[in-house]
């Protein structure tokens, strides 16, 4: 038998979640989820194109001032708006691997998110990218944590076994 | 093998049979066995990494016709 960590304390994994596609927001979901179910204590941190995952699906566009408005509006976001890193074709590819997706029966991005919080993991916003991109809190699915920043990250992934970048 | 509680997972891809493992175990008393049916070949590598990470014993599977059957003791 493998040696089994004799504190109670549970062991860290943190994700730092840069990129917003759909692809990639699957492998940081999948890696969080099964982390979760491996007893680990999980913080995904999302910063700049990956805040896209976690915004409204429904609502106005965030943003304060007409041209953050203007780039919230083009960068609209949305767990249900990702688009692949490739193959989106406009829209085609995409579509088929969420069909693919589905016949897998593995649960979409919008449930992932459900899936993670229920679970335990914490989903936290980066600070800078929010002021930097004029969000607020109120961008964000109720799912989501406050906002933090590097300070926050450095000091869960100094005490994380598992650290990645996605 | 004899198992307590039973879990099918066939036609789910990873993570789900772990995240559904991990879920149902919170349902088993300590010492008492899953079954876990699937059909992700994944899961011969991902239930030994499971149970060892989370301390659950794994007793071991069977293999037939592309069904594999895995079994975890509850710590």
């Amino acid at each position: 038998m493998p040696e089994q960590a004799k504190t109670t304390e549970k062991e860290k994994m943190t994700i730092v979640v840069f990129s917003g596609e759909l692809d990639k927001a699957l492998a940081a979901f999948i890696i969080a989820t099964t982390g979760a179910s491996m007893g680990m204590e999980v913080n995904m941190f999302f910063t700049f194109w990956g805040l896209n995952i976690l915004k409204k699906n429904e609502g106005a566009p965030g943003g304060k001032g007409i041209m953050k408005k203007m780039l919230n509006f083009m960068n609209r976001g949305g767990s249900k708006r990702l688009k692949l890193s490739q193959f989106h074709m406009f829209g085609m590819g995409t579509g088929m691997m969420k069909q693919f997706m589905k016949e897998s029966k593995l649960p979409s991005i919008d449930e992932f998110i459900q899936m993670a919080k229920d679970m335990g993991v914490k989903m936290i916003p980066c600070s800078t990218s929010c002021g930097v991109m004029g969000l607020g809190e109120g961008a964000f699915r109720e799912e989501v944590g406050s906002l933090a920043g590097a300070a926050f990250f450095i000091n869960e992934a100094r005490q994380s076994k598992v650290t990645l970048f996605i | 093998m004899k198992a307590d509680h039973t879990l099918d997972c066939v036609g789910l891809y990873c993570p789900m049979p772990i995240v559904k493992t991990s879920q149902k175990m919170k349902e088993l008393k300590s010492g008492e066995v899953l079954e876990v049916v699937a059909d992700d070949k994944g899961i011969k590598q991902d239930m030994p990494a499971w149970a060892q990470t989370t301390g659950n014993e794994f007793l071991g599977m069977e293999e037939s016709g592309g069904e594999i059957k895995v079994y975890v003791k509850k710590k």
